[in-house]
């Protein structure tokens, strides 16, 4: 069944502090030979069920973004650069309210989240955001686990071990019926707001579905130095 | 972009590597949808091929037999969302003689430079040509192979002398049902006899005019011209077979691929005048002439539908390995990998 619009949002909002003595936030950062956010653009602009994709920025690179669109993406009229949020959810809260002032926003509308940092996502893992999102109302895409997780409430003694056969790390995309969302969003106090930094885990506290979509390990998200090196390996075919 | 490709690396492994794929003014961008195995990809997954050979192909993408869907052209060729069927002959220089699958300087996908089992194909308008919108798409998937048969009887009919009463079909695999259905389709007058070695088999090929187990044929048995559609091991006596019974002055259209030489009775060749004649892969001509055909004879696409075998869907590495294995063990038919991955 097809229904609602579906937009690709992409999450550019880094600055980079993690990245060593790199200057530029993480997701202008080249790989084999294009910036990182282009090649996760590129992704999207692939699949025709996006009426937009929205690249969301902090407000100083927003010029920098559209001239490296302009450059290496090729010409489509969907993809457009807005202003970022202060915070994860407060930028997707802009990207719903764009969409809103677009005229797009109803019940069905989806958003498919997404970190600019992370390039090699799927044509797959797109396609079953969507699907699963349609379907369930939320989506988030994770692999299994793979090291122990172990928790510790002060940082020193072990608490617990969970059962790691349920375990799961979480990368993105993150998909939602947008409508829905941000109304959950708003009905959250300051507080709340503060603390519930991942937009599914607003929707997880509130006792909704969310389902799961399966990630792919090469699905990295490049934060650290060690994490460039493993995508130039992971581009050995170039 | 970064378009994940998966590899071949050594006989039964694939590996997942990416490549970068660049927008530009001439190249389209498909994605797969539905990808067939052949013969030649199995040999090597199986790693049936020499040694040397394997060093030298891999890591390569398998897959030459795919079908697609549009999903980026600058062209302006297609349009977004239209069902194409992908060449794999990728020529780099035009001849006005040769045809584009016998010039050496071509490259083949899945031989020597990547094949289909990617996310997305990145190629030029000439490589693919525009499926009728309701086809049987695990039909489609397959659309190459047919093609080199179609080819290869186009060739033989340019050829063959014109006295085409009896053409006997060597081979109950899937190439010689392909090959005797299209000729029979092409040709409805002419006699089209099959020969194998299977009776289930054999008991399939219900629009040819006769088949015959090859240790029973009949004595006073004789025949205008001949296919080979046997290949492998199979191949030199097929080729012996088809020269006893040939009448004199009879084409043979060989189509099947060995790995060894063939040692053939050249006496009776020379005594009986025979042409041979080696046919090899498709052009752009022969997958368009095809795709026509599909579309004005639906009834061939339904009998083409009779040698679909497995459909895999693919969503994991795990999933083509699975694909692959359950390939290796069937009787007959084509097995469909439906690409979600």
């Amino acid at each position: 069944m097809e229904s609602g619009k579906v937009y690709g949002v992409i999450l550019a909002g880094g600055v980079g502090t993690r990245m060593g003595n790199v200057e530029k936030p993480k997701q202008f950062m080249e790989l084999g030979g294009k910036p990182i956010i282009v090649h996760t653009i590129e992704k999207f602009v692939m699949n025709g069920e996006f009426c937009g994709i929205l690249v969301l920025t902090p407000k100083q690179w927003m010029k920098h973004t559209e001239d490296l669109i302009r450059k290496y993406v090729t010409k489509d009229e969907r993809v457009k650069v807005i202003e970022g949020g202060a915070t994860r959810n407060e930028t997707i809260m802009n990207a719903i309210a764009y969409i809103d002032g677009q005229g797009d926003l109803d019940e069905e509308t989806i958003i498919v989240t997404h970190d600019s940092v992370r390039p090699f996502l799927t044509h797959r893992i797109i396609e079953e955001n969507i699907r699963y999102a349609r379907e369930y109302g939320a989506c988030d895409t994770v692999i299994p686990a793979t090291d122990t997780i172990v928790e510790s409430m002060d940082n020193q003694l072990i608490s617990n071990i969970p059962d790691r056969s349920k375990m799961y790390q979480g990368q993105t995309p993150q998909s939602f019926r947008a409508k829905h969302l941000k109304d959950i969003y708003e009905s959250l106090t300051k507080e709340e707001k503060e603390i519930l930094t991942d937009a599914c885990k607003i929707l997880v506290i509130k006792g909704e579905k969310v389902h799961l979509v399966d990630g792919e390990e090469s699905n990295i998200k490049i934060t650290y130095p060690y994490d460039l090196r493993v995508a130039e390996a992971l581009l050995g075919g170039i | 972009m970064l378009n994940a490709v998966y590899q071949l690396k050594k006989p039964r492994q694939f590996e997942l590597v990416f490549k970068d794929i660049t927008f530009d003014e001439e190249h389209i961008i498909v994605r797969p949808t539905h990808l067939s195995i052949c013969n030649a990809d199995q040999r090597y997954y199986q790693g049936n091929r020499p040694e040397e050979i394997l060093n030298q192909k891999l890591p390569m993408a398998l897959i030459h037999e795919a079908i697609g869907k549009v999903v980026y052209d600058p062209t302006g060729e297609f349009q977004v969302g239209d069902r194409v069927v992908m060449i794999p002959n990728l020529p780099c220089e035009e001849d006005s003689v040769i045809a584009e699958n016998y010039l050496r300087s071509s490259k083949f996908r899945a031989s020597g430079t990547d094949g289909f089992m990617q996310e997305y194909v990145q190629t030029t308008a000439d490589r693919l040509v525009k499926l009728p919108e309701d086809i049987n798409l695990t039909v489609a998937a397959f659309t190459e192979i047919v093609s080199v048969s179609y080819h290869a009887i186009e060739r033989f009919m340019r050829t063959a002398h014109e006295r085409r009463n009896v053409i006997g079909v060597w081979g109950d695999g899937n190439l010689g049902y392909i090959t005797s259905l299209l000729l029979k389709s092409m040709y409805p007058e002419i006699q089209v006899y099959v020969l194998g070695l299977d009776k289930s088999k054999l008991n399939d090929f219900t629009f040819a005019d006769g088949i015959y187990l090859v240790n029973a044929i009949p004595e006073d048995f004789q025949i205008d011209h001949a296919f080979e559609c046997v290949g492998g091991n199979g191949a030199p006596r097929a080729i012996n077979q088809i020269i006893d019974y040939i009448r004199p002055e009879g084409t043979i259209g060989i189509l099947g691929v060995t790995e060894d030489n063939a040692p053939i009775n050249t006496r009776m060749m020379l005594e009986k005048g025979l042409r041979m004649i080696g046919s090899s892969r498709s052009g752009r001509e022969d997958f368009v002439n095809l795709v026509d055909l599909y579309r004005r004879r639906p009834e061939v696409v339904d009998y083409l539908e009779n040698i679909v075998g497995e459909q895999v869907v693919i969503r994991d590495i795990k999933d083509m390995s699975r694909a692959f294995e359950k390939d290796i063990h069937k009787l007959i038919g084509k097995t469909i990998m439906v690409w979600e991955k």
